[in-house]
């Protein structure tokens, strides 16, 4: 199989998480022993008695992906056994940027030969929508549900590039599962690098944004041409790559046609939200240079 | 002594789940317009598209292959999104049969 991730998942029509995980594994020609914390991605592809993987698989707890994945990294080192694959974590944003930030952190500070994949769909969302670290302002999730005082979530979204950059690792980028080609060279990229690698893929989810099951990849493309999701690539600590935007949309294009930010063109405090993505936006624009 | 802790399970042994009664629509192939290009079976989330060699032709005297797509009906959820990133249009969604009133 091609893509060493199978048919019969149970992930929901138009999930964008098999995607990028099928593309990882592309580019990795399967040669790899993937670690895989609780969440979406472990729900839809290991039911019971079932597994939709073609690699060698674990599934961890919630917070400890990171640790588990730099066990492996060193029974290979010390077993001999480094060129049978690389070390590869699979976490949503939940496991990484809440649950898991600490063993994560431990790992980036070992400087593990461990490739982190965040695959961020902005919320607890194999549990029905819950707000993580990763959920932008204005998110109406159960946790920051949109009422008559709070116009969904308050506050921004962890800034988990930084804080890899911060441990000083050799590899950190950002993806989103519209440029699938992009993902693959990404991959094909970071395990050039000896050490721990954060890959961080924007992968829309159907249900708790509130899309239509063919939208996903629009969706995951919009993040992008607004400005709201930036593709960067650093390479030891600089940054040597940008996803230039053509024509940057205005953040009302990628907002009015999710359910999560639906209530903000009609809330009293909605438009101060809006404003404030846009304030984000542009000021991603200008700190990477994105417009063309 | 054989110590197994926690489940295991066999590789790719999800397709023991058909996921194909899962949509209301499914995807047609237009084969005129598809010019085995891949995008679908880049995209496609269940992994139900192959694009598959149906022949070769002569283009200025050099032998090309010609591919097209091919679907597995018993995975496809529907999604629609095959159809969506198609360059050429090639896919449209089709209510299934048993859904038509
Ligand atoms: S994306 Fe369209 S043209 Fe390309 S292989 Fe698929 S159906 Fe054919
Ligand atoms: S409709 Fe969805 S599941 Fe079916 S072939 Fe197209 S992309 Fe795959």
């Amino acid at each position: 199989m091609k893509f060493f991730f199978s048919s019969g998942h149970g992930a929901c029509p138009g999930c964008s998480l098999p995607i990028a995980v099928k593309n990882v594994l592309y580019a990795l020609e399967g040669k790899c022993f993937v670690v895989n914390p609780t969440g979406c991605l472990e729900i839809i592809s290991s039911q019971y008695d079932r597994s939709a993987w073609g690699v060698p698989y674990i599934h961890s707890v919630f917070e400890n992906a990171a640790a588990v994945a730099a066990g492996i990294d060193a029974a290979l080192k010390a077993l001999g056994r480094k060129d049978e694959g690389h070390v590869v974590v699979f976490a949503g944003d939940g496991a990484t940027a809440d649950i898991g930030i600490g063993c994560l952190s431990g790992m980036f500070d070992r400087n593990h030969d461990v490739l982190y994949i965040c695959l961020d769909n902005e919320a607890y969302q194999n549990t029905g929508n819950q707000q993580s670290g990763l959920t932008p302002p204005g998110s109406n999730t159960t946790t920051t549900p949109a009422g008559k005082i709070l116009p969904g979530k308050i506050g921004r979204k962890k800034d988990m590039v930084a804080f890899a950059l911060a441990h000083k690792i050799p590899y950190v980028a950002t993806a989103s599962v519209a440029y699938p080609t992009d993902i693959r060279r990404k991959v094909k990229r970071a395990v050039e690098f000896e050490g721990a690698k954060y890959i961080q893929i924007l992968c829309p989810c159907v249900t708790g944004w509130g899309i239509n099951s063919n939208e996903t990849i629009k969706v995951a493309k919009l993040a992008v041409e607004t400005a709201l999701y930036p593709i960067v690539e650093y390479e030891n600590g600089e940054l040597v790559r940008v996803r230039k935007i053509k024509e940057r949309k205005p953040v009302e294009e990628y907002l009015k046609i999710q359910r999560r930010f639906r209530h903000l063109f009609k809330h009293p405090k909605g438009k101060e939200i809006i404003e404030e993505l846009q304030r984000i936006a542009d000021e991603n624009a200008k700190r990477f240079g994105l417009d063309e | 002594m054989k110590i197994t802790l926690g489940a295991v399970s066999k590789p790719y042994s999800a397709l023991k789940m058909k996921t194909g009664d899962w949509g209301t629509h499914w995807p047609k192939v237009d084969e005129e317009l598809c010019t085995g290009c891949g995008t679908c079976e880049m995209f496609c989330p269940d992994m139900c598209i192959e694009v598959v060699k149906v022949g070769e032709e002569e283009v200025n005297g050099k032998i090309k292959e010609i591919k097209k797509v091919k679907v597995n009906y018993d995975y496809c959820k529907g999604c629609g999104l095959c159809a969506e990133v198609c360059p050429t249009n090639a896919i449209k969604m089709e209510l299934k049969d048993i859904y038509k009133v």
